[in-house]
């Protein structure tokens, strides 16, 4: 774990770090002034957010206090720099965000002085310092390894590159944002760049998916908190998310459900519905189809989220939720114009239609013309 | 590979406008080439009104005959069931209204959710019984084809599908969104061509039956 490398700075005076006496999470914390209600809140909302009992908090607090910083690359691709925003701006400092500051942030391109060369002796100097421990952050896609990797370099080092020579020693890879868990906006038809996400190149290190454009910031922090705590990954669903933080649809937790469920609809952004506060559907929700932490945590330190500001879910912590349809228009709305389909089908149709029936008319009328009428007697005779 | 939401945007998108073809195409030709062939002209002098009688008899099928319930009590019960559940899960759940909006512009308020889930449940367990009664009773056995049974699946497996989606059965949910609407895309395609078809013939037969009845006088 000891390291005597340079730490890049994140531009925050971080404590000094120094091989032997490293101090723990709890120490760093009471550093900072964070105070022991403070923390053991948080601890009780990592332990819910985690489906553990309340009664788990302390034990959580116990280990958390101890816990050694466990050193972390975060490799940036293709990408907006939005997932960074959303944990570093996300809120004046709280529990998380110090725990993010004390984590060993080795090597973050956005959040680093260092650039260019500089930065990558950091990141082998980080690698081979903790290798086999340190976790790898991913944010942004990656062109993928038929694709011209021209798009997408780092030192001249060519993103593919990058990510398989640092994953080699990691203990496990998190790839947050949409982009890195399945290919985002990047990956969005036609792909241009040949994007491809972190789970689809990485294979043999555990692949954890923290999705949203962009994540809720607590959602991040609970997983690396998570990681910290129990020293082992979360339980994942099918698209390699934390189900702590994934389990549940939007639309099942949303507070305008009932409003759904009785048919209330906002049919505009601002009509008499909207105003009222009922459900977005009909404007485009994809929360049916959603599964995020918006509606339970929400955003902003738990001040609000779309839905309760009147913005209809986009589903972005779908894959490819960017070629869904339409954002604003409702889930079960086909793209293109049915209608019109429907209208030039049944106008063929009906034409068909009608030459058949004409053609049978005409067949009746002919058979009429050729029947021959026939007398009593003439059948008579020819019995 | 394709995934969960190519699946969902291919039935979404060309695989729902190919159903939608082939469905009005196939249906217009039929019905239309009914009306133009029309009916054997009749010579008789009329003794009433064949529209009112095709009118009067169009709303009357709606009572079930007293000799039919009595012969076959469970296929009159089970079979409105089903049948009155099925128009209304189509016709009265709030995405299907959003989507015949879409089509057709126009729209008609939908039944709470809670209610349609209970009524499509309903319909599955009146079509599983319908099945069950096809399967022993040896009359209705020896008189049903292999393709009454694909028309049952048919029919039940847009049912089964919606409800699996809406209760989160099969994940992911665009999947499950998908499957249900490419059953509901067989549904369609195969409409035209089966027995489905009476879902808009019956109407005609009705009427006709009733306006043959209604010239002649007769109180049917
Ligand atoms: S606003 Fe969206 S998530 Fe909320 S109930 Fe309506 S459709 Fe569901
Ligand atoms: S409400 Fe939907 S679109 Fe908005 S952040 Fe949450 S999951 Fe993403």
């Amino acid at each position: 774990m000891a390291s005597s490398h340079h730490q890049p700075t994140d531009g925050r005076p971080a404590p000094p770090r120094q091989p032997d006496a490293q101090p723990s999470l709890g120490e760093i914390l009471r550093r900072n002034g964070v105070s022991r209600r403070g923390f053991l809140k948080f601890c009780a909302a990592t332990a819910s957010m985690m489906a553990l009992p309340p009664s788990m908090a302390p034990a959580i607090a116990k280990t958390l206090e101890t816990a050694r910083r466990p050193s972390v690359i975060w490799l940036s691709f293709q990408e907006c720099t939005g997932c960074t925003e959303s944990l570093t701006r996300s809120f004046a400092p709280t529990v998380e965000n110090l725990i993010l500051d004390t984590i060993s942030l080795d090597y973050h391109h956005t959040l680093q002085a260092a650039a260019g060369e500089a930065a990558e002796q950091a990141r082998e100097a980080a690698m081979q310092a903790n290798m086999g421990e340190y976790l790898v952050v991913v944010d942004g896609s990656l062109p993928g390894p038929g694709a011209n990797p021209g798009y997408s370099t780092i030192a001249g080092v060519s993103n593919y590159d990058m990510l398989m020579d640092t994953v080699k020693g990691a203990a496990a890879v998190v790839a947050v944002g949409t982009c890195a868990a399945f290919g985002g906006l990047p990956k969005a038809d036609p792909n241009p760049s040949g994007a491809v996400a972190v789970q689809d190149l990485v294979k043999d290190k555990p692949v954890i998916n923290v999705s949203g454009c962009p994540p809720v910031p607590m959602v991040i922090t609970g997983v690396l908190a998570q990681f910290l705590t129990f020293g082992k990954l979360p339980e994942l669903d099918q698209y390699n998310r934390p189900r702590a933080f994934f389990g549940q649809a939007i639309h099942d937790r949303c507070y305008r459900r009932p409003f759904y469920d009785k048919g209330l609809f906002a049919e505009s952004f601002d009509d008499e519905g909207a105003k009222k506060g009922w459900c977005l559907y009909r404007l485009g929700c994809k929360g049916p189809m959603t599964y995020n932490a918006c509606a339970t945590m929400k955003w902003n330190g738990g001040t609000s989220w779309p839905v309760e500001a009147g913005a209809p879910c986009l589903g972005c912590s779908e894959p490819d939720f960017w070629d869904a349809g339409g954002f604003y228009k409702a889930l079960s709305v086909p793209p293109g114009k049915p209608g019109d389909t429907l209208l030039a089908a049944g106008a063929a149709g009906a034409a068909v239609g009608l030459a058949a029936g004409v053609m049978g008319r005409r067949k009746v009328k002919a058979a009429a013309k050729a029947h021959r009428t026939v007398t009593a007697d003439e059948l008579e005779q020819k019995l | 590979m394709i995934t969960p939401m190519e699946f969902l945007m291919w039935t979404k998108g060309p695989l729902f406008q190919l159903a939608l073809t082939i469905f009005a195409l196939g249906l217009l030709a039929r019905l239309v080439e009914i009306f133009v062939l029309g009916r054997a002209h009749n010579y008789a002098v009329p003794r009433g009104s064949a529209v009112v009688g095709g009118l009067r008899t169009l709303y009357k099928r709606f009572h079930t005959d007293p000799g039919t319930f009595k012969s076959a009590p469970f296929d009159v019960v089970v079979g409105i069931i089903w049948h009155t559940g099925f128009i209304i899960a189509l016709l009265l759940f709030i995405p299907h209204v959003e989507l015949i909006k879409s089509t057709f512009g126009i729209a008609w308020p939908a039944l709470p959710n809670p209610v349609v889930d209970a009524i499509t449940a309903i319909t599955l367990l009146g079509l599983l019984a319908a099945l069950a009664h096809r399967l022993l009773h040896p009359v209705k056995k020896f008189l049903s084809t292999p393709g009454d049974y694909v028309i049952w699946a048919v029919t039940f497996l847009p049912l089964l599908t919606g409800y699996l989606a809406y209760h989160r059965v099969i994940n992911p949910y665009p999947l499950a969104l998908g499957l249900h609407i490419l059953t509901v895309e067989v549904f369609l395609i195969v409409l035209p061509f089966t027995k489905l078809t009476h879902i808009f013939t019956v109407w005609l037969a009705r009427y006709y039956n009733g306006a043959t009845f209604g010239r002649k006088g007769v109180q049917s």
